[in-house]
């Protein structure tokens, strides 16, 4: 389902502030997937999230979606196979226009936007099904203008809107990290569910390695630029926190500083 | 005093088209679009030139509109495809298209008396239904003829032609390419991760902006009866004056909402016009002045109302916690619930 070959990034190559941000990044994964990514600050995560998503285009190799090689569509080509949701809940909506015209905007990722469509009642009826699925009332807010709502909501409103036209690849980029930790659970319960019910292949950065390990059948854990250290299903069942904090030291020799549980 | 009035609507009714234009960049797009000043005049040269040219001056005013279209998209694409500001991109076309006016006319004036304008097309047909002696009746009748108007077909033609561009202007941003554009002047990362190109919809966006401008452009120059180079000077602050006293007044709930406020919004910044050239020290040249004065008032005030609440809210909190300090923990609940 997604394919990356060899991905190179450098920021401001030859340059006193030159960044590796990805070296030489190669890993798949198959229909269905759900791979939750960890790593340090800095350690490229959001960059090859942003190189799948086509916002940032790579130095070198090639992304495949779906049997395709991508690399070369702008972001707005790519975004027909993409569903996004992004960690700042500001971005993935359009404050000034009601939760209705938001998700009329999200339906309009897998097809051509026409000047006969509007927001009939048919359509107001389905979105309204699909706001149930949430289970947090914004169903009956559906002229509400979005930049009322609390970050929490507007964040469950992005990961339905991302969702519900089927994406063949959704990118979670640390979208929980703005939150309250009682705001947190319901996103990441969210998560859980549309992706299960749609089977949808999924790319999630976190933090946190419980949810990492939580979360998902695959894992992959970055360091400057590159995949440190991967488990596939069976590893995971059985992977803990401290196996993870163990794999860091051996591959990369240092220590965690800070909080054990959060990989910063 | 009373016809001023009467010229004050209708030159109103006809700038209302300039200030749905002037909306659209402005507002829905988020783009201060500075064309504005150039295609105004665009619309008047095109317009002008053709119905001298014996040309039907309905044909003459959609062609202008035409025009500014397409400065309109040359300024979009300046700006989506040259990456160049929004404010440089709308001044490089606004004096690009001085010169292009001048081209398109001559002649830095066109007069157009004993011309066929759409004004006077409008008056024969108006005459021919006599449609003046009916409306003129309650005048007559509540004994107030003085103040009566010499014709209403001016003011009748223009609330046609402005009710039906504000009701296909409605149309048009709320279906589902309206709301795309709409959204783009939001927030453009969201829509560009929902796969729509933003770059296609500002340039139609700057485009249908213009072409509204020129439009009202147009029938300005048929309504003076003349066009003129430097009629489209200051007109984005004329635009800009329309669409904020028409929030300000009328309120910015809705779409629907919003297109009429700016309507009502441009007919009171005319009344205000007239109103304020009857004061003894002014000039019509000191108007530009006092047109910017406005805007800058209507532009800061809101921001010093903001902050001074900001102020007053923080000052209460203070007070607050002090309350608290002294007296322990049991206002902070009381606090909470009143702030
Ligand atoms: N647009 C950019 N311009 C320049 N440098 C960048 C840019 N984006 C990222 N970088 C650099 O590339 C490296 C990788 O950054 P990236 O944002 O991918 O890290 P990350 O793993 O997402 O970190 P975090 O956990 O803090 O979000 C960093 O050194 C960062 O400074
Ligand atoms: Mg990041």
């Amino acid at each position: 389902m997604l394919q990356l070959k060899k991905i190179h990034k450098t920021f401001y190559p030859n340059t006193p502030d030159e960044r590796r941000a990805l070296n030489d990044v190669s890993n798949s994964l198959a229909p269905g997937d759900f791979v939750t990514i960890i790593g340090s600050n800095g350690a490229g995560k959001s960059t090859l999230l942003n190189i799948l998503a086509g916002t940032l285009p790579p130095d070198d190799g090639e992304v495949w979606i779906d049997g395709k090689n991508v690399t070369s569509f702008p972001e707005e080509k790519r975004a027909k196979l993409i569903g996004r949701v992004f960690q700042n809940p500001l971005i993935g909506t359009a404050p000034n226009m009601t939760i209705e015209e938001n998700m009329m905007i999200s339906l309009g990722r897998t097809r051509r936007r026409s000047l006969l469509r509007r927001l009939t009642k048919k359509v107001r009826d389905e979105f309204q099904t699909e706001l149930e699925t949430l289970e947090i009332g914004l169903e009956n807010r559906l002229t509400t203008k979005v930049g009322l709502l609390s970050g929490g909501e507007r964040q469950a409103l992005s990961l339905l809107m991302a969702t519900f036209t089927e994406p063949k690849i959704l990118l979670l980029d640390e979208h929980t990290a703005a939150l309250d930790p009682s705001k947190e659970a319901l996103v990441i319960e969210l998560t859980k569910h549309l992706v299960e019910k749609q089977k949808l292949t999924t790319v999630m950065v976190t933090h946190q390695m419980e949810q990492a390990i939580q979360l998902g059948n695959r894992l992959w854990m970055m360091d400057e630029g590159k995949v440190i250290f991967e488990a596939d299903e069976e590893t995971k069942e059985n992977l803990t926190v401290n196996d993870l904090l163990n794999e860091f030291e051996k591959v990369r020799g240092k220590k965690l500083a800070s909080d054990r549980h959060l990989l910063v | 005093m009373v016809s001023s009035l009467y010229g004050a609507l209708e030159s109103g009714l006809i700038y209302a088209i300039m200030a749905l234009g002037v909306y659209l960049s402005f507002r829905i797009l988020n783009f201060p679009d500075l064309t504005v000043d150039g295609s105004f005049v665009t619309g008047g040269a095109v317009a002008s030139v053709m119905i001298v040219g014996g040309h039907h001056p309905i044909m003459a005013t959609i062609l202008g509109a035409f025009a500014g279209v397409i400065a309109g998209c040359l300024t979009g694409l300046i700006h989506t495809k040259g990456k160049i500001n929004p404010l440089l991109a709308g001044i490089l076309m606004m004096i690009a298209l001085y010169s292009i006016n001048l081209r398109i006319m001559g002649q830095p004036n066109i007069p157009l008396m004993g011309e066929n304008t759409l004004f006077n097309q409008i008056s024969t047909w108006w005459n021919e239904v006599a449609l003046d002696s009916f409306l003129l009746a309650p005048f007559n009748w509540l004994g107030i003829s003085d103040y009566a108007p010499r014709s209403f077909y001016v003011i009748i033609a223009m609330i046609l032609i402005v009710l039906l561009v504000k009701k296909m202007l409605d149309f048009f941003l709320r279906t589902e390419v309206g709301m795309t554009l709409r959204a783009t002047g939001d927030n453009q990362a969201m829509v560009k991760s929902f796969s729509a190109n933003t770059d296609r919809y500002v340039i139609v966006g700057i485009g249908l902006s213009n072409g509204l401008v020129a439009l009202s452009g147009a029938l300005v120059a048929q309504y003076n009866g003349f066009a003129d180079i430097n009629i489209g000077v200051g007109m984005i602050v004329i635009g800009l004056a329309s669409v904020i006293i028409g929030e300000v007044i009328f309120g910015k709930q809705t779409i629907v909402r919003l297109t009429l406020a700016v309507i009502l919004g441009a007919i009171v910044y005319r009344v205000i016009y007239s109103l304020a050239l009857r004061l003894n020290f002014l000039d019509a040249s000191d108007m530009k002045l006092i047109t910017a004065i406005i805007v800058i008032c209507a532009l800061v005030i809101p921001n010093w109302l903001d902050q001074s609440q900001a102020k007053r809210q923080f000052k209460k909190s203070q007070k607050l916690n002090g309350a608290v300090n002294k007296e322990g923990d049991v206002h902070l609940a009381t606090a909470k619930k009143d702030s």
